[in-house]
């Protein structure tokens, strides 16, 4: 099945929120990469389809905005904040900790393709340092026993199958709520 | 005291529709139904309440700004915030939706809007879908949708996600990115309450601004007026983090001394392992650097000015004597310089060099000459971009340079040129991203 035909109700949901679809490319591109993996060329050019735009606009919103992989990912992203509020409560230490963990350096994947480590800029969560976003979801106060059961606990959840990500979750609303579909009149 | 904003800290699952009208929830948006749109305007204007997001530009002015008769008009919930050391918005998205959501349906009454949009930045996706779930709590009540509480005002909510840009905090970035284009501000005028997004009449304004709104209509400018200072009126939380024993969010008054804020055993209650106070960021990494002596400032937009820095946003960083001032410039112009949009050469070159150069010089591979150009290439941003992006990114590098002009001396000290060979590591690896 195709992204299109996979997610037909989830699109709708989301076009229905803008009296201009091409508002809805970045939710498309988050649907879309979550569906991929990545932004891959498929990706870029389904979400255009959908949107008729050409597919070097998704591209070049692909490489402006961040949270858009270019390079596949591991299953689980580990986005770690390293900036300064973050980095004095000893964010660079645990991203340090993290990688060696891991055997990766930060922008790679573990050869088993579950983790991929990011340092990432500041996520609203200074006063919880250190902290990581993994997959969008937040995971705050981290020390390196912390780290190993949240590990623990994404290995396990990787060999029963997929986790519902945070996208997937905001995506399923978007096609139950309909109601938030643009009035007509305006 | 009672929180205004912080609600949820006193009222359990206050998060939840009935919770929160239990509570006096939607109170201020009945009773501003009951006005006309120009007295609603006129009492937000009369409570001196400021944006909140940074600037502290009036509120009520701003929606009078909306021309009259406008047959399209929106409101966007600015909730992008991404200014590094600040996570208000996202507690107030989470724990206390509804105030958000009430806050941004009074402004959307004020200014003739039908359609609100909640700019969220894509991190927070786990955050927004507390604020979606209460956006359904709101149709299903009649709170959002047509004939609002009964009264001839319709108005429709939906949220938005971004996708990891810092600079869609600059409302016409953010209404850009609205419209599916890259986040990039455009030069003003057109201003966007007269051509905002899909180029019709638009307020912007930050999360914590209109969560503020409901409390004034309820209980009067007056009252609102009667906390703060004279032009710093009312509740703000200040995001406190960095070296402190108890980093959080605050709802404080305004009027406040930072001193209190970092040594007040109900606030910060001061510096881990009693290390001396060395210096603060007030507002994250875009505002100058300040020292000991501006702890005796009020927390008021204006309370800094004599300090040399501002307010801002309040995201308060405290950094105590350990920590190196270089590596601290040199980790927010990082930040900058991985934010800066590309649209403006001197902030997209001049971010870049001033990374390089204080990688350089951090690594001991500085000279008396890379100080020198670092100043002149923060001078040649300064002023020259259409965003403040660019005057943001200057300041970590020019008040480190003013207060503790000795530590980048002891690093380039006998040291010679060579080549202007950008040498380390770990800056080769950050000139890659």
């Amino acid at each position: 099945m195709t992204f299109s035909e996979k997610y037909a109700a989830e699109i709708e949901g989301v076009l229905a929120r803008f009296p201009h679809k091409k508002s809805a490319v970045l939710p498309l591109m988050h649907l879309a990469q979550h569906h991929h993996g990545y932004m891959s060329g498929e990706a870029m050019r389904e979400v255009a389809a959908i949107l008729d735009l050409d597919p070097t606009h998704i591209l070049s919103l692909t490489g402006f905005y961040s949270l858009y992989y270019e390079e596949p990912v591991g299953k689980y992203v580990l986005e770690i904040c390293n900036d300064l509020a973050c980095a004095l409560r000893g964010a660079d230490q645990f991203v340090e900790m993290a990688c060696n963990k891991l055997g990766v350096e930060v922008e790679e994947t573990t050869a088993d393709g579950l983790f991929t480590i990011k340092t990432v800029m500041c996520l609203a969560a200074c006063d919880r340092a250190p902290m990581l976003q993994c997959n969008l979801k937040f995971e705050e106060h981290l020390d390196e026993a912390k780290f190993d059961q949240l590990l623990t606990r994404l290995r396990a959840e990787a060999a029963v199958g997929p986790a519902p990500t945070v996208v997937e979750k905001i995506t399923a609303y978007a096609k139950d709520s309909k109601q938030l579909a643009v009035n007509s009149e305006q | 005291m009672a929180h205004i904003l912080l609600r949820h800290r006193d009222v359990e699952n206050i998060k939840k529709l009935d919770v929160y009208r239990d509570n006096g929830g939607y109170e201020g948006l009945k009773k501003a139904l009951g006005m006309s749109t120009a007295e609603v305007t006129d009492i937000v204007k009369a409570s001196g309440l400021r944006g909140r997001g940074g600037a502290g530009f009036p509120t009520g002015l701003k929606w009078t700004f909306i021309p009259k008769g406008s047959q399209e008009v929106y409101v966007v919930i600015n909730s992008d915030e991404s200014e590094m050391g600040t996570f208000k918005d996202r507690e107030l998205l989470e724990q206390n939706p509804h105030q958000v959501i009430e806050g941004a349906l009074i402004a959307a009454y004020a200014v003739g809007a039908k359609r609100v949009y909640n700019y969220m930045r894509g991190e927070f996706m786990d955050a927004g879908y507390a604020f979606e779930e209460a956006i359904q709590e709101c149709y299903a009540a009649g709170l959002l949708g047509e004939n609002i509480l009964g009264s001839n005002f319709s108005c429709d909510m939906a949220p938005y996600y971004g996708a990891g840009a810092y600079i869609c905090g600059e409302e016409t970035a953010l209404l850009n990115s609205l419209m599916g284009e890259l986040g990039q501000p455009w030069s003003k005028p057109p201003f966007p309450a007269v051509e905002g997004l899909y180029h019709k009449p638009t307020v912007v304004n930050n999360t914590e601004t209109l969560a503020n709104v409901p409390a004034i209509i309820t209980n009067g400018a007056d009252w609102y007026k009667s906390m703060g200072t004279e032009k710093s009126t009312g509740p703000k939380i200040v995001c406190l983090s960095g070296h402190i024993n108890k980093p959080g969010n605050y709802e404080i008054i305004m009027g406040m001394t930072y001193r209190e804020l970092v040594y007040g055993e109900q606030y910060g209650g001061g510096i881990p392992g009693d290390k001396k106070f060395k210096a603060m960021l007030p507002t994250g990494g875009s505002g100058p650097v300040v020292k000991e002596d501006a702890l005796e400032a009020p927390i008021t937009y204006e309370g800094l000015e004599k300090y040399g820095s501002t307010m801002g946003s309040a995201s308060v960083v405290i950094m105590d004597e350990t920590t190196d001032m270089v590596w601290m410039a040199m980790k927010c112009v990082h930040f900058f310089k991985h934010e800066s949009c590309g649209k403006c050469t001197p902030c997209r070159e001049g971010t870049y060099w001033m990374d390089q150069l204080l990688h350089k010089i951090y690594h001991g591979q500085g000279t008396e000459e890379d100080l020198r150009v670092l100043r002149s290439v923060a001078g040649q941003i300064g002023g020259r971009t259409l965003c403040a992006l660019g005057d943001f990114a200057i300041n970590p590098v020019l008040s480190t340079f003013k207060h503790f002009p000795e530590e980048y001396e002891a690093k380039v000290r006998g040291n010679k040129a060579v080549n202007g060979v950008v040498g380390s590591k770990q800056s080769i690896v950050n000139s890659e991203q």
